[in-house]
């Protein structure tokens, strides 16, 4: 047994246990690689909270994206699933199409995105244009870059649609047919006997969603140096490109990237790491314990 | 009056022609709902691929429509860019951490589901935190620990390895995913081995593993997939070396590094793309069961 265990246990030590308590031990100095980490006690934890304009910033983007993008997947996944359940014609082909742009590559699928949305010869703007509307700046505008990011996210719904297909498709029929005798429209049915059936992979989709959330780091690093990159023209914009627009798309794993590995600021980065790690803890508790209530337990 | 309702009585009847009506009215206004998402979603791959098509001066016009077509840039692409560089370190980081993952995950999976021992269910747990966390957590220190480890003179930053090594030690998601599947196994096999005095080692090699092949195969296709889309710690610690890049972070410096136009970046994404895709294609049921694996019986 030991032996079988034997290569979790190494890497479990020195890939997880060792670097969790390092992390807190270096969140306590300024450390800048170079010179020896320098005990500072808790001046991280304060400047974190109370003096850096930038963490405000990227927690309340971060909080906009979890709240914004986690309900629409769910819904378009479940939309989707439900209507893939109900076809009677091209539901392997439908289910190819739905699925395939989850798999396209983030780096690859949010390239796609930025150029698809650009403002001026994009395809989509072109083809508002040629509708009479004159589209938004889309990843140029500090209020459109969150909303696009958005899109690119649903556009990417389809594993979470899989596992909803399969769950709708689980429910036995005879649950239907009781309803149906008892008088349930197709609504109410959706409503009384779809719903809680599949509640648990709903529970599973909110929670890994709100985990993706708070770990969202590729699209929002692709898309604003790209976007960045367009706007300026300019050579080499990756430094100055986290964030962009205005802010607008820093998410806290993005900030916590800014200053640990562009600035090479270990101390703080670490107190910035300690944050996260409570709050994803935390927040995954809170899902997980309030879902008694709601997910339901015969399905379990 | 959806398709799935649909009750069957011991005589079956045809329903009035009013019913029949409406059922048929739902069914048209469902497909039309379906085709409609399913050009939505097919859409931005067709403005990539028709961008890819086109020369330069389109690309920068609002045209839709390439005209002519310039396949030749498929070929440019590979001038412009060291893509089959990083083609091959792709290559070495997927292999080498898929095969590690693999490797590892199994033994501790089935240790996790089918061995009794004490503290057992805590071990689990601990698994599924470290399924929960993210990576950002526990990545500065991990740096810090690279940076400074230097056996015989080998400088870790800068290269591969530390984003490969952890592979080898056992991965959180595929333990989980694995674990699941040897549950569904009748315990009644590992039972016949052990009558027939096999070791648990003996058992994991030839019983399990040979039952388990839809599962590791699932494993291996997440690892890859993964590995292939992997960005986060590549760029921690191969950013500033260029020759080690893989994919993913070379495609997203292209426009910057080479002034380059939209057509040939969108040719590059649509490279890029394709490998998975095509996987896809040849690999359907591994993916779509092992995607329902981890969703359904978790």
């Amino acid at each position: 047994m030991l032996l079988l265990m034997a290569p979790w246990l190494v890497g479990f030590s020195v890939f997880f246990g060792y670097p969790l308590v390092m992390s807190a031990y270096l969140s306590l100095n300024h450390y800048d690689l170079l010179s020896p980490p320098r005990w500072v006690g808790l001046a991280n934890y304060r400047y974190l909270f109370s003096v850096d304009p930038q963490t405000w910033t990227a927690v309340k983007n971060t909080l906009w994206l979890i709240v914004v993008l986690v309900p629409l997947q769910v819904l378009s996944a479940f939309g989707l699933a439900i209507m893939l359940a109900r076809a009677r014609q091209g539901v392997g082909i439908f289910r190819t199409i739905f699925y395939l742009p989850a798999l396209a590559p983030p780096v690859a699928a949010t390239l796609g995105f930025v150029f698809i949305l650009n403002p001026a010869t994009g395809p989509v703007n072109t083809i508002l244009g040629h509708l009479g509307i004159s589209g938004p700046l889309w990843f140029q505008d500090p209020h459109w870059s969150k909303p696009s990011l958005v899109l690119l996210g649903i556009w990417g719904v389809g594993n979470t649609m899989i596992i909803f297909l399969a769950a709708v498709l689980d429910v036995p029929r005879t649950l239907y047919e009781s309803a149906q005798l008892d008088g349930a429209g197709p609504l109410q049915r959706l409503r009384y006997v779809t719903l809680p059936s599949i509640s648990p992979v709903i529970l599973f989709a909110v929670v890994l969603g709100v985990i993706q959330g708070l770990q969202y780091f590729t699209q929002a690093y692709v898309a604003a140096g790209v976007a960045a990159g367009q706007a300026s023209q300019a050579a080499d914009v990756t430094a100055v490109s986290l964030g962009y627009p205005l802010d607008s798309t820093l998410f806290y794993p993005v900030l916590l990237y800014q200053h640990g590995f562009t600035d090479f600021q270990m101390g703080y980065a670490s107190a910035m790491a300690m944050f996260l790690l409570v709050v994803s803890f935390a927040v995954t508790l809170v899902i997980v314990l309030n879902s008694r209530r709601w997910v339901h337990e015969g399905a379990r | 009056m959806s398709a799935v309702g649909v009750a069957a009585p011991l005589v079956r009847r045809k329903p009035p022609a009013r019913v029949r009506r409406k059922r048929m009215l739902v069914a048209i206004a469902n497909h039309s709902v379906l085709i409609a998402a399913a050009i939505a979603f097919l859409a931005p791959f067709a403005f990539i691929t028709l961008t890819a098509l086109m020369t330069n001066n389109q690309a920068l016009s609002s045209n839709l429509w390439p005209h002519p077509f310039a396949w030749h840039n498929f070929i440019d692409v590979f001038t412009k860019a060291p893509l089959w560089r990083w083609t091959l370190n792709t290559m070495e980081y997927s292999f080498a951490a898929t095969l590690g993952v693999v490797l590892s995950s199994v033994p501790v999976a089935y240790a996790l589901a089918r061995i009794r021992w004490r503290g057992r269910t805590v071990a689990f747990m601990v698994v599924l935190v470290a399924l929960m966390l993210p990576p950002q957590v526990t990545v500065v220190p991990l740096y810090v620990m690279w940076a400074k480890f230097h056996p015989f003179g080998f400088n870790f930053i800068g290269t591969l390895w530390p984003v490969i090594i952890p592979n080898w030690f056992g991965d959180a998601f595929s333990i989980f995913l694995l674990r699941q599947f040897f549950l569904t196994i009748p315990e009644e096999y590992m039972d016949a081995a052990r009558v027939d005095g096999c070791g648990e080692l003996r058992i994991l090699t030839t019983v399990v593993a040979r039952l388990a092949k839809p599962a590791i195969a699932a494993v291996a296709l997440f690892s890859f997939l993964y590995t292939f889309n992997d960005f986060f710690l590549p760029l921690l610690y191969t950013g500033e070396s260029a020759h080690h890049w893989v994919l993913s972070i070379g495609l997203s410096e292209f426009r910057s590094l080479h002034q380059v136009q939209w057509n040939l970046t969108m040719a590059a994404t649509l490279l890029v793309m394709a490998p998975v895709i095509v996987l896809f294609f040849l690999a359907q049921r591994a993916f779509v069961e092992g995607v329902t694996l981890t969703g359904v019986k978790g």
